[in-house]
């Protein structure tokens, strides 16, 4: 019997994917047959990357069966590699689409981390237009969304995926696996421009300089050594809620420290309310362990898609307690998020009173802020700067609210 | 018969005869002027019709012997209760028991649950079909199975068709939830009521003989008379004309999607931002889950900005309804429900007005509505870089939707069509659209989730959002970020010769050729 293979998905409520199956021949060279629901239209493109990925991956002689449901060509290209790793036909590095330009944007550490998506690594359906909805991170997930049998070909598809697809600024972030396995998961994602590595169930400062490691590693090995990978450990159990300070400390690519509650309330023996009193302590914790270490502390994924006042409200509470950004698995709870993460109108005033006298100090060379007779602690106009720039962010404040304010005090003195 | 493909001023090949009649090639929006007098029915004499006013029949069979039918014959029905139509069916097996064939079937559109009708093209009952094909006749009219050229006309131009005697009805057939033994009748009470009747309105003026079919029979007088009983040769009784809450079939239901939903959002932001939205200003969304979602989304926009309109024009729906009753429309003028609020509110509201046709739409009137409406909001299968749009067409060449209003709406003063940019690797922003439907000078803004482009001919619109923050970019961009998604261009799917069905424009010419599919 010859080496036989599939992957991929089909059927009549498949979108966007490709079922492919290979199985090795002797002789004959390659056979494809094909069956899309867009043949005619783009037939003969698929026949193309079926060829051509088949040629990267040396083989020679195969049957090749593929039932497309609208892929495009990354997607194709992943499923065949993920059927011919699977038949053991092919162990090599990879037949990687070329990295499109628009995936070869930047991060930055001080960066917005409000919200951030997370996307099934598997499913491509969802990918193509993920960013549009402009949450400020993408994940793509290789772990909990993903089942056991598939971590292989998810992998595949999300490094397609960061060669391909336009996140439109937004940050690219992967979710890798718990290690052992996430260190793999990184050979595969990490030279293809991610920004941000999540590392799940993260309990120790050991896995974070394992992941940070390797990540050094692989960008060597890709001539890119003056790049760096993120990190952003998920602290999702009792043991990794008393580490929060030193898995934050662990690498100074560590630039945020997120919980993640339904596998921490499970871990602790309890079970998650609305209310969240279990998981009150972890959250503190999490926020005290990452102000501590200088890194953003991110709360947990609000998973009731369809409650958008009770997403609403507990933005409201992440943001209380000191989270800087929240999780989401919805494109309609980026706003939600942004929105209820934005200063109040009262606090925004304060804001951009305390920016406008801080900028007059400066330029008037002074060290001390003061408002009338009052002094401003430094700690305060760090925050009113931020205040601002998230409104900035959310759409509440002009780019060029300064100049804005400054022109139109400027007119009025001239009447 | 053969005909000739000639090319059009749009630059398309169409047949210069149509089902053995000369027909005229489209001459560019506005420029084609017919003259000559109204078709009319031959004269008749109320002594000929019981003085009671009694002229319910047994069944349909029965009216259909009465009315005359014979081999060859026009036939009409219509889709007020959309995919949950009974009578359309019932109309063809009562005419296979009579034994006819060759009728022609001119249905104001027709949808998935008229399967049957192939059965009746394969019997020899049906000759061919003239309205929208989509499902399973769509497939069996582009397989190029049907005897004659399936013939697509938009609702304006089935009346225009109607009224300067291109199709000249036999028998109308004429659902009606509620009528009286003297055929006046409506569509607003009964266990099926529908909203209005609308689409029949030409056929029960201009048709030779006139059925009305029913399933709520109250004595005279049925009031108010949507459909005039004067017009009426025979009434009959039916146990279930329709099932109303089959109305809102799949082109009715709010979109989940969440790219659907941004598109709506950025089609209502337009609408507000370059000003169009403002005191007594009307504007029109017709079916489909993202016209639907953009109601809502420009509701609430209407509130903040303390904005009321002066008139809506529905297909209404739910959504609709609710702004008629909170205050934020004077109007609602309406050419077809499409929920059972709508019904309702056409029912008990003395603002929701039923229309026609003939009001809104129709090419021979003196003025119809569709020209004074601020913004229209459509669907559309495909959009090219000069802004035509394919309605009626997927882009591998099958019938898939109806014209309904849409060709008419293109006329109003501004037409947006909030669209994807793809769908599952089927580019929607195209080269050059499948089948020409609306014409690109009609066509003002298109909307996808990849940012807004306005028809470079409207300089007005693209002043208007400037500075908005709106993300606008030009056709061509759109159409190159597809293309780079999809993996290049699409290769043109490869059509038969011949020539299945017409797209009619509004005036009656004829304006594309839909080829067979090869499978």
């Amino acid at each position: 019997m010859n080496p036989t293979a599939t992957a991929g998905r089909k059927g009549p409520d498949v979108r966007s994917d490709c079922w492919v199956q290979i199985q090795a021949r002797e002789s004959g060279g390659l056979e494809i047959r094909l069956q899309s629901k867009v043949a005619s239209m783009y037939g003969d493109s698929i026949r193309r990357t079926a060829e051509e990925t088949l040629g990267g991956l040396g083989l020679e002689h195969a049957a090749v069966d593929l039932v497309d449901s609208g892929a495009v060509p990354f997607v194709i290209m992943a499923r065949i590699e993920a059927a011919a790793r699977r038949a053991g036909l092919y162990e090599g590095p990879g037949v990687l689409p070329a990295m499109d330009p628009c995936c070869t944007y930047g991060t930055t550490r001080e960066r917005f981390r409000r919200s951030r998506l997370y996307l099934p690594g598997n499913e491509s359906k969802f990918m193509l237009s993920a960013g549009l909805h402009q949450p400020d991170g993408i994940i793509l997930d290789l772990e909990d969304s993903v089942a056991p049998a598939e971590k292989d070909a998810a992998r595949l598809l999300v490094r397609n995926a960061l060669c391909q697809v336009d996140f439109y600024g937004a940050e690219r972030m992967v979710r890798i696996n718990q290690l052992p396995l996430g260190l793999d998961d990184l050979e595969a994602v990490a030279p293809c421009n991610v920004h941000v590595v999540l590392i799940p169930k993260c309990e120790s400062r050991k896995q974070v300089k394992a992941v940070d490691r390797r990540c050094r590693e692989l960008l060597e090995a890709a001539g890119k050594p003056e790049d760096e990978i993120f990190l952003m450990p998920i602290i999702e159990s009792a043991k990794g809620a008393i580490k929060a300070y030193k898995i934050a400390k662990a690498s100074p690519r560590v630039i945020a420290l997120a919980v993640g509650l339904e596998d921490y309330t499970a871990d602790i023996g309890t079970q998650r309310t609305l209310e969240g009193r279990e998981s009150f302590w972890a959250r503190c914790q999490v926020v005290n362990a990452a102000r501590a270490a200088g890194v953003s502390p991110i709360d947990t994924v609000f998973s009731d898609v369809g409650d958008m006042e009770g997403l609403r409200e507990s933005v409201l509470e992440a943001r209380a307690l000191g989270f800087d950004g929240k999780g989401c698995i919805h494109p309609r709870q980026i706003r939600v998020i942004h929105e209820a993460m934005a200063p109040g109108s009262k606090e925004l005033e304060r804001a951009k009173t305390i920016v406008t006298a801080f900028n007059k100090a400066e330029a008037q060379g002074l060290g001390v802020v003061s408002l009338g007779s009052k002094m401003i602690d430094p700690p305060v106009v760090k925050r009113a700067l931020r205040s601002v720039r998230l409104a900035v962010a959310g759409g509440q404040l002009e780019e060029n609210w300064l100049e804005a304010e400054a022109g139109s005090s400027r007119g009025g003195d001239g009447k | 018969m053969t005909a000739k493909l000639v090319e059009n001023a749009a630059g398309r090949l169409v047949p210069d005869e149509v089902n053995g009649r000369a027909s005229i090639p489209f001459q560019g929006v506005g420029n084609y002027r017919p003259r000559g007098c109204k078709a009319a029915p031959p004269l008749v004499s109320c002594a000929d019709y019981p003085a009671d006013g009694n002229k319910v029949l047994s069944d349909l069979e029965a009216a259909l012997r009465a009315a005359g039918l014979r081999d060859g014959m026009t036939v009409s029905t219509h889709h007020h209760f959309r995919n949950g139509d009974l009578v359309g069916n019932a109309v063809f097996e009562a005419a296979a028991r009579i034994g006819v064939k060759d009728l022609r079937w001119f249905p104001s559109a027709s949808f998935p649950c008229h399967a049957p009708q192939i059965d009746h093209m394969e019997s020899g009952l049906i000759h061919h079909i003239e309205g929208s094909m989509n499902g399973p006749l769509g497939d069996y009219c582009t397989a190029g199975k049907m005897r004659g050229l399936g013939v697509l006309r938009s609702h304006g131009g089935r009346y225009q068709a109607v009224q300067d005697g291109e199709v000249h009805i036999d028998i109308a057939v004429i659902a009606a939830p509620t009528a009286d033994p003297f055929g006046n009748a409506n569509g607003l009470t009964g266990p099926s009521a529908c909203g209005l009747l609308g689409f029949a309105l030409a056929d029960s003026q201009y048709a030779d003989k006139v059925i009305v079919v029913t399933d709520n029979l109250i004595p005279f007088p049925c009031h108010p008379w949507q459909i005039q009983g004067n017009n009426v040769d025979h009434v009959v009784l039916m146990d279930k004309i329709g099932e109303p809450e089959k109305i809102i079939s799949g082109t009715t239901q709010l979109t989940k999607s969440p790219d659907r939903l941004l598109i709506a959002e950025m089609t209502a932001r337009f609408v507000r931002d370059t000003g169009i939205m403002r005191d007594g200003f009307s504007f029109q969304a017709g079916a489909g889950g993202t016209a639907l979602a953009f109601a809502i989304y420009l509701k609430e926009m209407m509130i903040k900005a303390g904005v009321k309109a002066r008139f809506i024009r529905g297909g209404s729906t739910q959504h609709l309804v609710q702004m008629l009753e909170e205050g934020l429309t004077h109007y609602i003028l309406d050419g077809q429900t499409f929920d059972l609020e709508g019904v309702r509110s056409m029912r008990e509201h003395p603002n929701h007005v039923d229309t026609s046709p003939f009001t809104s739409y129709n090419y021979h009137g003196k003025g119809n509505f569709a020209s004074m409406i601020d913004a229209v909001v459509l669907g559309a299968t495909e959009v090219d870089v000069n802004f035509n749009a394919n309605v009626v067409t997927h882009s591998d060449g099958r019938l898939m939707h109806g014209i309904g209003g849409w060709q008419n709406c293109l006329f109003s003063r501004c037409t947006i069509l909030p669209i994807p940019s793809f769908r599952d690797r089927i580019p929607v922003i195209v080269e050059r659209v499948t089948t020409l439907c609306g014409p690109g000078e009609l066509v003002d803004v298109v909307v996808t989730e990849r940012g807004i482009a306005i028809n470079p001919r409207r300089s007005d619109l693209m002043d208007a959002a400037r500075g908005t923050g709106l993300p606008l970019r030009s056709i061509e961009e759109l159409k190159a970020e597809v293309e780079r998604i999809c993996g290049g261009a699409p290769q043109t799917p490869a059509l038969g010769e011949k020539v299945v069905a017409v797209v009619k424009w509004v005036d009656g010419t004829v304006l594309d050729s839909v080829r067979q599919v090869i499978e």
